[in-house]
């Protein structure tokens, strides 16, 4: 009995103590001072490999997502005669929720695992020591550009995930179902504001870029340096970059568009 | 894969979503440059303003021509002050026109129609509408035409 309440009482140390050790982590791979000669290549290739890899799944599921929207909301807003705010009502959905949401769900799934295996398969082979021996330090040679890329590339990815979305909605509302192609971009700009609803969704996907990469990171540098280890390190960045996602959403949501 | 085709590929990444950001402004928030454009402020006040809303527009023969800036109480005579901001080049609506509430469809969003006067004189910064009609109320309507009035 005794025996379970101590381990109940070491599960919450080692919750602490792992929020403790990644904002200590954060603020050594942030507090370092960037070097522009050698950082900027660094970060290229990490763009590249986060950001433009992730293009193929962020366009296809965005078209998709649109297109059912579209197809949806047609079916629902006939019954009110009132198809034409189909435009919007894709328009909104999208810029405000679900193109941040889902780019995030999917780049948690695309890039952060791929991070977290390969960061933590460079510690389980110690080349992560190896190149502390070297005098190099790896949270500013291998971790910084790699959060920074994540951090840069979710918005742009959001971004470009909403515009497909909508194109998406208008190739079902428009030339399939017939929705009037003018009153469909009327009600959209009539209806969505740059900065309510644009800005906010772009400021959403900020934050889940930076919260996904952080933890993608972290759990690569933190995991047991075991095939067993980092295969639980993935599972958790992708359950808790979800997870993460899901909780930022509903309170950056109540802040954002929650008028009270 | 050699630096120059990844920065160029990665280059193009962030072109890509600059041009999206873009379309968003332009297209779909219908965000123009002369949204900046000087305006010029009047007031209206209405019984019941109904659903109306702040950054709701503010339309003449249907066409757009200012938007609404806010909605507060006149706690002494128990009306609604609407504070409009009207495109300053629309500078001559006659001063004797109404400011009337109006649905754009059925369930769609309710704006502010002025309905133009005849008088020579025309509204400056700061007056005030001096006929105003209110929003249709649906269930008053309903409630009046059962009791016969």
């Amino acid at each position: 009995m005794i025996e379970r309440i101590a381990a109940f009482g070491r599960l919450g140390l080692d919750i602490v103590s792992s929020f403790g050790r990644s904002g200590r982590f954060l603020a050594g791979v942030l507090g370092g001072v960037p070097r522009p000669a050698t950082g900027f290549p660094l970060l290229l290739k990490q763009l590249y490999a986060v950001g433009v890899l992730s293009l193929a799944i962020i366009v296809v599921s965005g078209l998709f997502i649109g297109m059912v929207l579209g197809l949806q909301g047609y079916t629902i807003l006939s019954d009110y005669g009132s198809e034409a705010a189909i435009g919007q009502m894709i328009a909104l959905t999208l810029v405000r929720e679900l193109g941040p949401v889902v780019t995030a769900l999917l780049f948690a799934g695309r890039a952060g695992s791929a991070l977290t295996a390969e960061i933590g398969l460079m510690k389980a082979t110690e080349q992560l020591s190896s190149m502390e021996m070297m005098g190099v330090d790896p949270l500013r040679r291998v971790i910084a550009p790699r959060l920074w890329a994540g951090f840069i590339a979710m918005p742009v990815l959001a971004v470009i995930f909403s515009v497909v979305g909508i194109w998406g909605g208008m190739l079902v509302g428009v030339d399939w179902l017939g929705v009037f192609e003018g009153s469909f971009w009327g009600n959209m700009q009539s209806s969505v504001d740059f900065v309510d609803d644009v800005l906010n969704g772009v400021i959403k996907s900020v934050v889940f870029g930076f919260v996904c990469a952080w933890i993608a990171v972290y759990q690569g540098y933190d995991c047991v340096p075991t095939s067993a280890g980092i295969s639980s390190a993935t599972t958790k960045t992708v359950v808790y970059s979800s997870l993460a996602v899901l909780g930022l959403d509903f309170v950056l949501t109540a802040v954002m568009f929650g008028d009270f | 894969m050699a630096q120059r085709t990844t920065e160029i590929i990665v280059g193009l990444f962030m072109i890509a979503g600059c041009a999206a950001l873009l379309f968003l402004a332009l297209q779909v928030s219908g965000l123009s440059p002369k949204s900046a454009q000087s305006t010029y402020t009047i007031y209206a006040n209405f019984n019941d303003t109904g659903g109306l809303t702040p950054r709701g527009r503010v339309s003449m023969a249907g066409v757009t021509v200012g938007s609404i800036e806010s909605i507060n109480l006149n706690k002494e005579t128990f009306q609604a002050r609407v504070t409009m901001s009207i495109h300053s080049e629309v500078d001559n609506i006659p001063s004797d026109s109404s400011a009337v509430i109006r649905t754009s469809g059925l369930l769609g969003e309710q704006y502010i129609d002025i309905s133009i006067g005849a008088e020579m004189d025309s509204l400056k910064a700061g007056d005030t509408f001096y006929s105003t009609q209110s929003a249709m109320n649906l269930e008053r309507l309903i409630s009046n035409f059962a009791s016969g009035r």
